[in-house]
């Protein structure tokens, strides 16, 4: 095998293949090592595309539009990056918090956990490459089953009726998008979204209500405000190592798709009042998911309806991209939510996972339990709070860097409403961190009891947090990669409105 | 009414009963009853567009979007009747709590 987009496919669902029929003890340590092979070749394929521009693939040979096309340009590779990052360092902490043999119902729960959380790595490689709506379907729906099937793992009611919401808003969302590809291919003809492309440009062709279905049932995925209802409990409902990657990577990836097509695809059929309608979806979503953080008392519950306000960010970036003349901001708008994106993917598995640290060493996860922390996990302690840090946006964090760039598109665009959103949203958020942060630093009577932590546990969650906040210190290759391939060439220039 | 008119115009039907038995039964079985006859109607809306499509035969491509939509419409299915069945042993009933906090 000679190609980097067949070992980030295959390791993963071979992997999940083999570690199910492996004895349970070996399989959290095979799975490691595949997590490390598949950010060696995202990292291969990254460099690939760094050097020689976007890439391409045809599976077994066969060329669209009969074949099944895979692609990889900048944006691709920078998530194939993150994406193979934060599940390696979550795979080290899993080793940790599956450590428990003592406990039989946690054994049988870590011997589930590797296949699935294999399929899942593959599922999400396989949708960042994908080069054709329906494949983009397949990727979607095995992403969905392993996600519910790892939301359930923990047993328990709490945990299977968040699993079942979960699984049946998702179940609905991407059959409301194969009812749109199926529309799509009514009028196109074709899957492969570069032949799409081709043939919706100018906007002549815009099948309105195939885009409706499209676009309501990946907003479904990515947790749009008001489809946002299953998130929060089956993100906190979850083991920690989950709960940190369906935060940090699974709802990206459906909005990865809404990018694709909306500002990829079909740049020209979009029209800007739809584009301001996501960003009033967007917007809601940070004011409500914040104020929901603030008043929820259990820890993953904040991080969790934390993370429906990071989404609304996202949405930021349709209006912004609209606007009159052309300019550089759309290069702002873009970078920036892609930027934001990636930078809240390291912050947010760095927070899940000191939750899930918490969690594991107090047995519950109230805030107000939380006090003393500094002295018991002091580790902990710093990875929250440089998590927190990024989630904020405060500089020096990638996140500073993704909502200034915002920032300045909202004045360039002349749209200061979106402006004043991301000030509001970003208080709430200093907000809630901030309730967090002070009940860590509460000096209090030491709980009697606490279990001891493994190590890696604290140190997987402080490199993901050091990680979010170098992306604010390095952000020159990020952005260079970024526009390899430049998928969004024609939007930037002003030509797409 | 062309026969492409006629089974869009069923899918169209098919649609609208699955979504109202989605969105109205509180039963977790007859939700997922209800997601099924969802895709049936995805599935059927494929095949007349293969029909409306056809040459000298039919265009495979939309037969083999379903086909694959039929495997993963039954693994889904699976996996929401065993949640189903574990949420009745544990809670004694197949319906969720219509207040999200008490879950």
């Amino acid at each position: 095998m000679s190609s980097p987009f067949e070992w980030l496919i295959f390791l993963p669902f071979a992997g999940g293949v083999i570690t199910f029929l492996l004895p349970g003890k070996s399989r959290p340590w095979l799975a490691l090592l595949l997590t490390v092979g598949t950010f060696a070749a995202a990292w291969w394929l990254a460099s690939d595309v760094w050097r020689e521009g976007p890439q391409g693939y045809a599976l077994g040979g066969w060329e669209a539009p009969l074949g099944i096309n895979l692609y990889a340009d900048g944006l691709s590779a920078l998530l194939l990056l993150t994406t193979s990052a934060v599940m390696t360092l979550a795979s080290f902490y899993s080793l940790g918090y599956f450590s428990r043999e003592a406990e039989a119902s946690s054994w049988t729960e870590a011997r589930a956990f590797v296949p699935l959380w294999l399929f899942l790595l593959g599922s999400l490689n396989a949708l960042f490459v994908s080069r054709d709506l329906f494949n983009l379907y397949v990727a979607l729906e095995l992403l969905t089953i392993a996600g519910v099937a790892l939301v359930a793992l923990a047993g328990g009611a709490t945990a299977l009726r968040a699993g079942m919401r979960y699984l049946l808003a998702a179940f609905l969302a991407s059959l409301l998008y194969l009812m749109g590809v199926a529309l799509l291919y009514g009028e196109f003809g074709v899957l492969d979204l570069a032949l799409i492309a081709e043939a919706a440009e100018g906007g002549t062709r815009a099948p309105v209500i195939a885009l409706a279905f499209v676009f309501l049932g990946l907003g479904i995925k990515a947790a749009l405000f008001p489809f946002h209802a299953w998130l929060p409990h089956a993100h906190a409902s979850a083991p920690a190592p989950v709960s940190a990657v369906l935060s940090a990577l699974v709802v990206k990836a459906a909005f990865y798709v809404i990018l694709r097509l909306w500002v990829d695809v079909f740049a020209d059929s979009v029209t800007a009042p739809a584009a301001q309608a996501a960003g009033a979806l967007g917007a809601a979503g940070i004011l409500w998911g914040s104020f929901q953080a603030l008043r929820e008392q259990r820890l993953k519950l904040v991080v969790a309806h934390s993370t429906v306000a990071q989404v609304g960010y996202l949405f930021l970036l349709f209006p912004l991209l609209t606007g009159v003349g052309e300019g550089a901001w759309r290069f702002d708008a873009w970078a920036g939510g892609v930027y934001h994106m990636m930078s809240h993917a390291f912050a947010k598995g760095a927070l899940f996972l000191a939750a899930g640290t918490i969690l594991y060493a107090y047995g519950n996860d109230q805030i107000s339990a939380m006090r003393g922390l500094t002295r018991t996990l002091p580790i902990t302690t710093v990875s929250f709070g440089i998590a927190g840090i990024a989630l904020v946006g405060l500089p020096p964090s990638g996140s500073f860097i993704a909502k200034w760039m915002l920032l300045t598109a909202t004045i360039e665009s002349a749209q200061w409403w979106w402006a004043v959103v991301i000030g509001a949203g970003t208080l709430l958020s200093g907000a809630y961190v901030y309730r967090l942060v002070s009940a860590a630093f509460t000096p209090d009577t030491l709980p009697e009891s606490i279990r001891p932590v493994p190590r890696v546990m604290e140190y997987a969650s402080l490199i993901l947090a050091l990680t979010s906040l170098g992306l604010g210190l390095r952000a020159a290759e990020p952005f260079d990669l970024l526009e390899v391939g430049a998928p969004f060439s024609m939007i930037v220039a002003g030509v797409g409105t | 009414m062309s026969t492409f008119e006629l089974y869009a115009a069923l899918a169209a039907v098919l649609f609208a009963v699955g979504l109202y038995g989605f969105f109205v039964r509180q039963e977790l079985v007859r939700k997922v009853v209800g997601l099924n006859i969802i895709g049936a109607a995805v599935f059927l809306l494929l095949i007349a567009i293969a029909y409306r499509n056809r040459g000298d035969f039919a265009d495979p491509v939309p037969h083999a979007m379903v086909l694959t939509g039929i495997v993963v419409a039954v693994s889904a299915t699976a996996l929401a009747l065993a949640l189903a069945r574990r949420i009745e042993d544990e809670t004694g009933t197949r319906r969720l709590p219509e207040d999200e906090e008490s879950s």
